[in-house]
């Protein structure tokens, strides 16, 4: 094919921010798929409309998901873009990466697929956009001995992600990547073999200000919290003031719940730890004078997810307080429950947040064996059409 | 042949040696300079993280480049963040602005850290999805270029996270961001008998509707569309490649703000429409850009230290927001889905 001019695209490579269409180019150098991609993307900025069609089924052996099918509706006038697959492989912990292993990654890349590729993907898995059905096999099995593994696609338990956690961050009130790690592992049936009603995904944030927007981006979200106190360090709050913050203003007056009382006389900070709900504002404001209390553990929220079909939902608290340590059976045990409830009376791409709103969280905590407590809620029902037990009623 | 179930490398593995002695025992943090955090362990040590702007879709070689550069600088170590940034690990201060030199020379922005613009989350676009409404990181790059000095200095109020996602399946969960560019369709589904046939499955096809809008077509062995009821969410072509939504003239963005996850002040909150249709218009999207950049300045100049744009809104009022953006307010922004109702103001209490 010959190479044809890409005025609209060229437009993208000025400007000070990276360009991916530089990207794609140097991508094309070694690889014809890439160099029509270019095209094909030109086309796309021409007509204003995309050039990919519905998924086939492609995959590796013994895994259900992983490769999502991906051919152009125009295989004609781009032969190298007829099969254009995309390859999912698990991202570790936290985002962590030694050269030898990227090195690895981008070698294997540049002999099977296109040498495109997105670090990271929404979800968190490395994505290796672009190659045809007779590479899948050869390059996940080249991954493979390279020490990766395929990530999730499909109604299975998608890549879970973290947060940096313990290893960059004072906040982590739990060991987000040790815990995504370990769960990834204990579930790896669940994720590469879709049986589910349809997607659910994991985030582990270590604390409330939730970097990962688990809150937002996950089935289950699963919080950094503490269960005592704030740790007040009366030296580093003096030294703060001296430095020039306004505490009262900056952190006693944002606190949600009226918790912080600043002593002008002494330059003392004080708290009233029934009323703190741990919002980690005054933590992120003055993190050398307040720490999280001791008792470290995580609050678990379900039923988080985009817009289609029924609107966006926030996960909602399932559990206030658990503690995330050793083999975190309690976690898995609380997914396996939940994951069997959902098998059961989910319907086909249904979420598991959409299958609770349907047929009420009375029935799935009762169900699922979870004791309502006021931390569920923001506040209780209005209305009085109480589903009532029939054993509750006197017959 | 491959080793099935062996899960991720493992994260020790990846992590450079000063971290590993000083896992867990992190400190505080500051931030010397717009890009670069410094987090102090309780044993003193410590650590500088380079924060880059990355483009998300690259090619092999930007990330041989990255590993030259973390071989030259960082003893072989590097991660990404959950905003698609790379972040270089120095435990060695010296090797900081030589580092960011090396950057710069290479095109690579430092910044992103604090009261700045953070990198955007976003999806595939036109690159590679088959349901977008509109491309993803042509979108990208030109609002990134306009607001380029937002991410390289911390003059901001607050920390601003864009997310765009190029349909309302919304891969990139823009519905909690700050600003939220989202790609919509304006049509109705063009029902295509042959391709729905060929290996749809009806009943599924028909459910896939939030509004019932779709019904079965026995006579065609297709479906019927009642597009008086049709809101173009396009579940549908997800479903069937038989009802094709994508539609040039039509297709394009809205733009929602306020969203943040965070449950730092305020409890976790969606992104609330503003703009609910701009048009598709490549290769640089200007009505879009400009329509951001507005709403930043205007956040930028009126809110008070510490203010996301969501928290700055509910403080002042919706209705003054419209005002002091000057953006049009239409009863498209009204919302008449299932949730509604708790969006009308039951208050006689509001600005003029």
């Amino acid at each position: 094919m010959t190479e044809k001019r890409t005025p609209k695209l060229d437009e993208l490579q000025k400007g000070k921010w990276p360009s991916f269409v530089t990207e794609m180019k140097r991508a094309a150098v070694k690889s014809p798929a890439a160099a029509e991609l270019v095209q094909l993307l030109e086309k796309s900025y021409e007509e204003r409309k995309g050039h990919w069609k519905h998924g086939g089924i492609v995959g590796v052996k013994g895994y259900g998901g992983g490769v999502i099918g991906r051919y152009t509706d125009v295989p004609e006038e781009f032969p190298n873009l007829a099969e254009f697959h995309t390859m999912r492989l698990n991202q570790p912990a936290g985002w962590f990466y030694n050269t030898k292993s990227l090195r690895d990654l981008c070698d294997i890349w540049e002999k099977h697929g296109s040498g495109l590729t997105n670090f990271h993907g929404s979800t968190g898995d490395i994505i290796m956009l672009g190659m045809t059905t007779e590479h899948i096999q050869p390059a996940f099995d080249e991954f493979s001995e390279a020490g990766f593994d395929l990530g999730g696609s499909g109604s299975d338990l998608r890549t879970p992600s973290c947060c940096v956690g313990p290893a960059r961050c004072e906040h982590a009130c739990y060991d987000t990547l040790e815990a995504c790690h370990d769960i990834t592992n204990e579930f790896q049936d669940e994720l590469h073999r879709p049986m589910w009603p349809y997607k659910f995904k994991i985030k582990f944030s270590g604390c409330a200000n939730d970097c990962t927007a688990s809150i937002a981006r996950s089935d289950c979200s699963v919080i950094g919290t503490w269960r005592d106190t704030l740790r007040i360090d009366q030296n580093e709050v003096k030294a703060y003031v001296e430095a020039g913050l306004d505490i009262q203003a900056a952190v006693c007056d944002k606190c949600p719940t009226r918790a912080l009382k600043f002593d002008y006389k002494n330059n003392e900070l004080n708290v009233i730890p029934e009323d703190c709900s741990r919002c980690m504002h005054c933590i992120n404001v003055m993190p050398k004078a307040i720490q999280p209390g001791k008792e470290k553990g995580a609050t678990i929220l379900l039923g988080g997810k985009s817009t289609i079909v029924q609107s966006a939902f926030m996960a909602w608290v399932i559990v206030p307080f658990m503690k995330m340590e050793g083999d975190y059976e309690e976690f898995k045990d609380l997914m396996r429950r939940i994951w069997e409830w959902w098998d059961e009376n989910g319907k086909t791409r249904e979420r598991i947040g959409e299958t609770i709103y349907r047929l009420g969280m009375g029935k799935f905590l009762r169900e699922v064996g979870l004791p309502p407590v006021p931390q569920m809620v923001f506040r209780p029902r209005a209305n009085p059409y109480v589903f009532w037990p029939q054993d509750e009623i006197e017959k | 042949m491959a080793r099935l179930d062996q899960g991720p490398p493992h994260y020790e593995q990846m992590l450079p040696p000063i971290i590993k002695e000083n896992y867990g025992k992190w400190r505080y943090h500051e931030i010397p300079r717009p890009g670069v955090l410094k987090h102090v362990s309780e044993t003193g040590a410590e650590l500088y993280s380079i924060r880059v702007g990355s483009p998300r879709l690259v090619s092999i070689e930007f990330v041989r480049d990255l590993c030259d550069l973390a071989d030259k600088f960082c003893d072989g170590h590097l991660r990404f963040t959950a905003r698609h940034n790379v972040e270089f690990l120095l435990g060695d201060a010296s090797k900081v602005e030589p580092l960011i030199a090396a950057l710069t020379e290479k095109g690579l922005p430092v910044g992103g850290t604090g009261a700045s613009i953070s990198n955007v989350v976003h999806t595939q676009g036109w690159v590679h999805c088959h349901t977008p409404a509109t491309d993803a990181s042509g979108v990208v790059k030109s609002v990134m270029d306009d607001l380029h000095d937002y991410f390289e200095e911390m003059k901001l109020p607050a920390k601003l996270k864009i997310g765009l996602a190029c349909c309302l399946n919304m891969c990139g969960a823009a519905h909690c961001s700050d600003i939220a560019i989202v790609g919509v369709h304006r049509t109705p589904p063009r029902i295509n008998d042959e391709k729905i046939q060929k290996g749809t499955e009806i009943p599924s096809l028909v459910a896939s509707c939030p509004t019932g809008a779709i019904r079965p077509n026995p006579k065609a062995k297709s479906v019927i569309v009642n597009e008086d009821k049709c809101m173009y969410c396009g579940n549908c072509y997800t479903m069937s490649p038989g009802m094709e939504i994508m539609d040039p003239k039509n297709d394009g963005c809205a733009i929602l703000v306020g969203g943040k996850t965070s449950n730092a002040r305020t409890a976790p909150s969606f992104s609330r429409m503003v703009i609910p249709f701009l048009p598709n218009n490549p290769p640089r999207w200007p009505e879009v850009t400009e329509a951001i950049r507005n709403i930043i300045d205007v956040w930028a100049a009126n809110a008070r230290q510490g203010e996301r744009v969501g928290e700055w809104i509910e403080r002042i009022g919706w209705e003054r927001f419209f005002t002091l953006t000057g953006i049009p307010f239409s009863d498209k922004l009204i919302d008449d889905y299932i949730f509604s109702r708790e969006t009308f103001r039951t208050s006689a209490a509001f600005k003029f």
